[in-house]
């Protein structure tokens, strides 16, 4: 999965383009699909992701909305329960917190309140992506506060393959996604653009190995990879995509770890009450006796995320600290 | 009175004492604990809920508030299975599983009740949207106390409506209490009309405890924006005779303010013009008719069995 422009395919698009895709096909086919977010339309979005659909579906699907995420969000929910089926775009995932409300009390619980009497079938399309010095509001992963919420499915994907495979999953599902993207993946081009799409809910085995099982999702699959290739000829490594958090393929990770007998679970996330503790968690009860060490999470560490490179890299985990991780995991 | 007029009232009258009456059964049945949690009554409001959704479609969406029952029914919702939600019952409108105050029937455009204050604002807007792409005329109308227009999903929901012109009638029912705050104490400046009216919507104010100022103004409204007249805003000036809650004490309320609205009370009024104006009409008869419907209702409530614990996790959707 490493960038590899020369094997990727003629066709096969960036990670970016992959949604942009995702979203054309969607609008194309169902005339129910709309979108709506700040600078979306007109301006193709700050990273560009919706570029051109607003000129080829016009104002009212491709709606620019006034900086007000609350009021859009609870206005998705509203399209959504009579009969839409709005992407509603959170510029950065950290402004989550600013419009809570129609994700966690109204998308995730009015179709259980309701006893199944309304759907809400949103997706919240967002992105992250530490690293790049955008400071402590613009940086955050915080897919694990989504994943805690019932009622909520959060897709991460990690490559354009998934990129356009969970979008148009998410689309066309009855319930609410938040979707996350990485914003350091959407100029990448990755290998495996032909690889059959795989369901919400199935992890992905990116790499084979026998000595230690990672868990791992969105960009930091990239690096987990780079880390196993650096240890190649030490430690032989298998990497699992989980691709989903909720749902989560708990039998596919638990099946790996049973296996190789070690597991570290690798985020972008902060580290404490992480997304990482309930996966090990999860592997604890399901593969206890076929461990052979201590179940490790190289999360974030317990900071908002610095501005200053040198203290970002500190932050976030890396290959190097990955690799680092990886051999006290699989020596313990 | 003509003879136009007697239906209308009529009509009107029986839709506020079937609000009444199943209110009072709510409140009789808090106290014997046979409903839950908190519960909110619209006593004294029937006027604005009864009004404002005459002008309604079936297909129309609906957005309310914590204090919704009155608004449900209005709208058509079946007293039986509403009362049997607040019993938390398995025949109940949600399965028992969301309780008085998350209301909802899809089939009637009921787009849900709301704990949260405001909530419904943006999410009337949205629907809103799905309104205005089915091009049939049809509107949103949504339900929300003078309380919430402080909040900011106010600001944001009305503020987007307005942006995107949808066909969405915000109704603010002034009912004088935010909660356990007179809302003049909370209120300051500028007054609630000239506030609304600066987002840039038609904004007007009726008597709310009457019944046909209240439908006549949300029917001119309903009729713009069927039409492509966008949103607009009316208050309807009424007060609420419970208190905020059942079992509410209410220490910050003057009982001479409420020995006065009293003296207002909207059905009161429609039973006098129905009974003065020599129409001839059988307004006790039309009262009676309320009060066998709502016992049926609460026998209903009663006998229905509780929800099944192995439904806990259907629904739930992921």
């Amino acid at each position: 999965v490493s960038v590899a422009d020369a094997t990727a395919g003629a066709d096969a698009p960036l990670y970016i383009e992959a949604i942009n895709r995702a979203l054309g096909d969607r609008l194309a086919a169902d005339d129910r699909v709309m979108l709506m977010g700040v600078d979306i339309g007109k301006g193709g979005g700050v990273y560009g992701a919706t570029r051109g659909l607003y000129d080829r579906f016009g104002p009212e699907r491709v709606i620019d909305t006034p900086i007000a995420e609350a009021g859009v969000l609870g206005a998705g929910v509203g399209a959504a329960m009579a009969g839409l089926r709005p992407v509603a775009e959170i510029m950065y995932m950290d402004f989550l917190t600013v419009c809570l409300d129609p994700i966690v009390n109204q998308a995730a619980k009015l179709r259980y309140m309701t006893g199944g009497g309304l759907r809400v079938p949103i997706v919240f399309r967002t992105q992250t992506g530490g690293g790049r010095s955008a400071g402590a509001q613009h940086s955050q992963s915080l897919e694990g506060i989504l994943a805690h919420i019932p009622g909520l499915h959060v897709y991460c994907p990690s490559d354009a393959r998934d990129a356009y495979d969970l979008l148009a999953a998410a689309i066309d599902a009855d319930h609410p996604v938040c979707y996350v993207e990485n914003r350091r993946l959407y100029g990448k081009r990755h290998e495996g653009w032909d690889r059959d799409p795989l369901p919400p809910g199935r992890a992905r085995v990116v790499r084979s190995g026998d000595d230690v099982s990672v868990i791992t999702w969105g960009r930091m699959v990239h690096e987990v990879i780079r880390a196993a290739d650096e240890l190649a000829s030490e430690l032989s490594v298998e990497v699992l995509d989980a691709r989903t958090l909720v749902p989560l393929d708990e039998a596919a990770i638990v099946a790996s770890v049973a296996r190789t007998g070690r597991c570290l679970i690798v985020h972008e996330a902060v580290e404490r009450f992480g997304p990482g503790a309930e996966i090990a968690t999860r592997v604890l009860a399901g593969a206890l006796f076929d461990l052979d060490g201590p179940v490790r999470v190289h999360g974030a560490k317990p900071a908002p995320v610095p501005y200053s490179p040198s203290l970002e890299r500190a932050h976030l985990p890396d290959a190097e600290s990955i690799a680092l991780a990886l051999r006290a995991v699989a020596t313990e | 009175v003509s003879a136009i007029d007697t239906a209308r009232l009529l009509e009107r009258f029986r839709t506020m004492t079937r609000i009444r009456a199943f209110e009072e059964r709510v409140a009789k049945h808090f106290r014997e604990g046979d409903i839950h949690g908190f519960v909110h009554t619209s006593i004294g409001q029937e006027a604005a809920a009864a009004g404002a959704c005459a002008p309604l479609r079936r297909t129309d969406y609906l957005t309310t508030t914590h204090r919704g029952h009155g608004h449900c029914l209005a709208k058509g919702a079946d007293p039986g299975a509403m009362m049997a939600e607040l019993f938390g019952r398995a025949t109940g409108i949600c399965g028992g599983k969301g309780g008085s105050m998350h209301i909802a029937a899809t089939e009637l455009g009921i787009l849900g009740a709301n704990g949260i204050v405001g909530a419904g604002i943006p999410i009337a807007t949205g629907a809103g949207l799905a309104a205005r792409a089915a091009g049939d005329g049809t509107v949103v109308l949504a339900f929300f106390g003078e309380g919430a227009v402080h909040s900011g999903a106010f600001h944001e929901g009305v503020g987007l409506a307005v942006a995107l012109q949808v066909p969405v009638l915000f109704i603010c029912e002034n009912n004088h209490y935010a909660e356990f705050t007179s809302s003049e104490s909370a209120w300051g400046a500028p007054p609630l009309l000239e506030r609304a009216g600066a987002y840039g919507l038609p904004a007007s104010s009726v008597d709310g405890n009457d019944v046909i100022a209240v439908e006549d103004a949300v029917r001119a409204a309903a009729d713009a924006a069927r039409t492509g007249g966008g949103p607009s805003f009316i208050e309807a000036r009424t007060y609420r005779m419970s208190g905020h809650y059942e079992g509410d004490a209410e220490p910050y309320r003057d009982p001479a303010e409420l020995a006065a609205w009293r003296e207002r009370d909207p059905i009161e009024r429609v039973r006098a013009l129905l009974e003065d104006g020599g129409s001839g009409a059988d307004a006790g008869e039309v009262e009676r008719a309320a009060a066998e419907e709502m016992d049926r209702a609460v026998e209903h409530a009663h006998a229905a069995p509780y929800p099944d614990e192995s439904t806990l996790l259907e629904g739930v959707g992921g």
